[in-house]
């Protein structure tokens, strides 16, 4: 979708401002906030690209003015309640009312060492070849859907070159929206800066994207 | 809570969470009392998590693997090939690093990391991301005018170095491996390592010289 997050070339930020020795966390809510956003994601009730679809689901004015442990909160709220885990209420009041769905799995002490270190892969085997090549050219698709997806704006209608064929990997625009994992062949494909930006982009720029095989066509 | 506004609250892209700070402590609280008394969480595994995020896994692994990767071209090829394995070598595996990519700086080009997207970065070798790397400013401008977002953290490259920008839109995490520092000879990996900052793993700034490392 086109949300707040997907933020390659807007304007208007202002300057990066890099903090001399700054912390890992600000607050002592933002280390809840991850530990809390990371036991939620071991229920194994939703994936990554859920989670990464709710957060770009918070309104636009929202989404700029929180700080990214806020978006993680607000979107754990939301997938607590879309999967019956806490109701709306719940949430409001901070205390339980009532028995709600029971996860797969609780995250316990002894079990993060082990989680963290496993992670979750998302490579899957491919039965059919990649369409494209190291070296071929390929136009991105112009598409503008109202679903999740991980193809920017700024690179979309744009015409590049594939530059390595990563792998087959779980496809985004599905898994966010319970389609199934629908593995596809990822590419990092290269653009000119010129292609991206046009007039007075930086001509000594190139940027990439990894890109699943159907974001693309061939030219 | 004694890290509250422990920051520098001049930093103009801080100032417009800070008014939420007290709300989002209370928030926070209330949704971990709530999760506790369901049994869905263990406020036990959170301490964990955030205690291998503050202490065993930072910025430090990926200085390692970038210091053998001057040291060992056998270790430098197989890093080019099959960064996962070549990391998970050296026990740096897991969350934001089961699939690894790592991209060589050369007297041509400089590699900087973004994702527009959100936040992707690669925590098994680098540790949570620095606020700046999340937020609007980088992620905007990172793809658009990389010179300029250099320039902000004092580096400024030559006009003929190619700028090639990476945006992790997929799953694959990248680590930029910077040059070897001239003058560094003769030192082995746990000084080199010693030259890596975060920042040049992720392209925004280069390694330090032995002289401007001490």
């Amino acid at each position: 979708m086109n949300g707040p997050h997907d933020l390659g070339g807007q304007m208007g930020f202002g300057p990066v401002a890099p903090e001399p020795n700054e912390p890992y966390f600000h607050a002592e809510w933002e280390k809840r906030a991850l530990g809390i956003t990371l036991s939620c994601g071991a229920f194994g009730a939703w994936n990554i690209d859920e989670s990464r679809h709710a957060r770009e689901n918070i309104p636009p004015a929202d989404y700029l003015g929180a700080s990214y442990y806020e978006i993680w909160t607000r979107a754990v709220d939301m997938l607590l309640e879309r999967h019956g885990f806490a109701t709306a209420e719940e949430l409001r009041s901070g205390h339980a009312l009532e028995q709600g769905r029971v996860p797969k799995r609780v995250l316990k002490a002894d079990m993060v060492d082990g989680a963290l270190a496993k992670g979750g892969p998302c490579d899957r085997p491919l039965d059919t070849a990649p369409l494209f090549a190291v070296g071929d050219h390929v136009r991105t698709k112009n598409f503008n859907p109202t679903g999740h997806t991980r193809l920017p704006r700024y690179a979309r209608a744009k015409i590049g070159v594939v530059e390595a064929v990563q792998g087959s990997f779980v496809f985004p625009d599905d898994n966010a929206h319970g389609r199934g994992e629908n593995p596809q062949w990822v590419y990092t494909v290269v653009f000119d800066g010129v292609e991206i930006w046009g007039d007075g982009a930086d001509p000594s720029l190139t940027v990439s994207i990894d890109a699943w095989e159907s974001y693309l066509e061939r030219m | 809570m004694s890290h509250d506004h422990s920051h520098d609250d001049d930093d103009h892209h801080h100032h417009h969470h800070d008014n939420h700070y007290s709300d989002m402590q209370a928030r926070v609280k209330a949704l971990e009392t709530l999760l506790t008394e369901k049994g869905l969480i263990d406020p036990a595994a959170i301490d964990r998590i955030v205690e291998t995020y503050e202490t065993k896994v930072g910025p430090r692994n990926g200085a390692q693997v970038v210091a053998k990767a001057w040291s060992d071209p056998n270790f430098a090829d197989w890093l080019r090939r099959d960064a996962t394995a070549a990391i998970a070598s050296l026990g740096f595996t897991g969350r934001q690093g089961e699939h690894m990519r790592a991209v060589f700086n050369t007297p041509e080009t400089h590699n900087l990391i973004v994702c527009t997207l959100c936040s992707c970065y690669p925590w098994a070798v680098l540790g949570l991301p620095p606020v700046w790397y999340k937020a609007p400013a980088y992620r905007s401008r990172a793809v658009i005018d990389p010179r300029g977002v250099l320039a902000e953290f004092d580096l400024t490259l030559p006009q003929e170095t190619k700028i090639r920008v990476w945006d992790s839109t997929a799953e694959l995490r990248y680590l930029v491996i910077p040059e070897r520092p001239a003058a560094s000879e003769g030192m082995d990996e746990a000084a080199l390592a010693d030259l890596v900052s975060r920042d040049a793993m992720i392209g925004t700034a280069l390694a330090k010289t032995p002289e401007t490392a001490l």
